[in-house]
């Protein structure tokens, strides 16, 4: 007991890999103006197709090699950064907040406001979320805001579900019947009673979420309708590697790599820290 | 003198029509301990929701009084029975394990209560509360009232929620089977527990327990269920001696007996239960809503 405590209690290794990496990108793309070895958008037709730094011909400070148009592979990913960090917690934070109030106000209140919400929801969910993004986006214009506005627009509904049946449950609870006994109101025992115990669940989807809408960013980024497409973004950059794979693999390959731990970390991030504040663990 | 609870002719219906409490009557006096017994399913918790006010939404109340203290709760608008209900009764739960709320420690949880809906200074709620926790022989409070419900026994959680119960003096207290959930050794203790903390206040309490021993502990009075129905109801000590229903004296043959612990064990007779059934049957034909 006292040991699984300890273990919970402290920092898991899964955690510790996570937020590390999670930390590293994101100080990177904050500080990329510092950081970055060279100038993203420099173009150097000398320079095009250099290999990363263990092969032959590569060349000094330009670590993970350069694309087609000499420019540097390291640079575009850390300033790729930035955008998908952007998107991340803007995107994440506005459908947390949408969908997990309307989840807890459907799981809580039931009757009525629940049947609407649950409808609304179910009606989202028939879209299939990319197609329904890149609907968006081409209404809503090419540009940062669009591609927020339309990750947030998707994803709240993954808040909405899960919240919902998580109040649902709470809210059947022997202390929410107490706290009604005792007078309190119900939007009291909603936001007192109900909200802390659904929180570390909430937590979770918000991190799970960022990642989620750093692939949706590069979907959209893939097929250029995220922003302008000078500026560097990590699906931009998978999309040009993906046309010079058999000259240049390390324009695809580090991108990828890029995204995918940075995907993995924001979802077991968030599981390491509902272990973590979920006071039961459910 | 007006008794603490009051209730009259009390008939509840499913959303199917189906009747689940069939007018009851009863009533519990000032310091009084009414035991409400009878088997699963027999509606002996319903009554204690629908004297708290926390029915399920698909029951509905179709007729009858019920009074706390000679107010009659039918008679308020929602917001002053809510008020009236917080501020005179409490609830010693059956499940100390989800009666607490999991994420918020045992002091702020406990004196909430007293500040937010009785208006004490948070001063006074946490002396009291103290005060409860020593009632209750809790020895560490200061650990206690840091602590997370789960970082606490079962019999500790129970005893929080009795000393919880008690802190806002109410008049009436609905204890909804509080043993069950717990060890057998702890029952005793807890129930022991019960009954000291409710002869030092004078609390009436309407005790719902489906265990005829723990009757027999603590309650002066007992009112018999089946189906809803109230079959007999007498002082428990005559009761013991001189059951009048053959329900009643089923039920008290049916319960295992500590100098004979195999022999006594009879299920409750067949043609007795056939019997309730049909007198319940015809009661529902000639049944009518009072003010329907």
């Amino acid at each position: 007991m006292d040991e699984a405590r300890i273990s919970r209690r402290g920092l898991s290794p899964r955690l510790w890999l996570a937020g590390g990496w999670l930390l590293i990108a994101l100080l990177a793309a904050i500080f990329a103006p510092l950081i970055a070895p060279q100038d993203p958008l420099a173009q150097d037709l000398m320079l095009e197709r250099l290999p990363p730094f263990w092969l032959d011909g590569a060349e000094p400070g330009y670590w993970l090699g350069t694309d087609s148009l000499g420019r540097d592979l390291l640079s575009r990913l850390i300033f790729g950064g930035r955008i998908a960090f952007i998107v991340a917690f803007a995107a994440a934070t506005s459908a947390c907040l949408i969908g997990s109030a309307l989840g807890l106000i459907a799981g809580y209140f039931g009757g009525w406001a629940d049947r609407i919400i649950s409808r609304i929801v179910d009606v989202w969910m028939a879209f299939p979320p990319v197609l329904f993004a890149i609907l968006l986006v081409a209404v809503l214009g090419t540009g940062l805001s669009s591609v927020i506005i339309a990750i947030a627009v998707i994803d709240w509904t993954r808040f909405c579900r899960v919240i919902r049946a998580e109040a649902m449950s709470q809210a059947r609870m022997d202390y929410v019947e107490s706290a009604r006994i005792a007078g309190y109101g119900r939007i009291g025992i909603m936001l007192r009673e109900v909200l802390p115990n659904v929180l570390p669940s909430v937590v979770a989807l918000l991190s799970l979420e960022m990642g989620i809408a750093v692939i949706v960013e590069a979907i959209l980024s893939f097929v250029n309708l995220s922003i302008s497409t000078d500026d560097p973004t990590w699906g931009g950059i998978i999309a040009e590697g993906r046309l010079s794979i058999h000259q240049a693999w390390w324009v695809l390959v580090f991108p990828l790599i890029t995204l995918i731990l940075t995907v993995l970390s924001f979802s077991q991030f968030g599981e390491g820290l509902k272990a973590r504040f979920d006071p039961v663990l459910r | 003198m007006s008794p603490c609870l009051e209730i009259r002719r009390l008939s509840a219906v499913l959303p199917d029509g189906q009747r689940v409490l069939r007018s009851i009557s009863l009533n519990v006096q000032p310091g009084e301990v009414r035991a409400l017994v009878g088997e699963s399913g027999a509606g002996k918790t319903m009554i204690g929701k629908a004297v708290l006010g926390v029915l399920p939404k698909s029951v509905r109340i179709v007729e009858g009084e019920m009074l706390i203290e000679g107010e009659d709760l039918g008679r308020l608008d929602a917001k002053a029975r809510r008020a009236l209900i917080g501020a005179r009764t409490a609830l010693i739960p059956q499940d100390p394990l989800t009666a607490l709320n999991p994420s918020r420690r045992i002091g702020p949880q406990t004196t909430d209560r007293l500040v937010r809906i009785l208006g004490w200074s948070g001063e006074r709620a946490d002396k009291r509360i103290r005060q409860l926790l020593d009632e209750v022989h809790i020895r560490d409070p200061e650990r206690v009232l840091r602590s997370y419900p789960h970082e606490l026994s079962g019999g500790m959680r129970q005893r929080v929620l009795i000393a919880a119960a008690f802190a806002a003096e109410p008049r009436l207290i609905v204890a909804d089977e509080p043993t069950t959930a717990l060890d057998v050794t702890v029952q005793k203790q807890i129930l022991r527990l019960i009954a000291e903390l409710q002869r030092d206040h004078g609390t009436a309490i309407l005790f719902v327990t489906h265990d005829l021993g723990v009757v027999a502990k603590i309650s002066q009075k007992v009112s018999v269920l089946y189906a809803g129905k109230v079959v007999e109801e007498a002082e428990t000590a005559d009761l013991f001696a001189a059951p009048q229903h053959p329900y009643t004296r089923a039920l008290i043959a049916a319960t295992p007996r500590y100098t004979d612990p195999y022999a006594s064990l009879k299920p409750v007779d067949e043609t007795v239960l056939a019997g309730l059934t049909a007198e319940i049957a015809a009661a529902d034909k000639a049944w009518r809503p009072s003010h329907d």
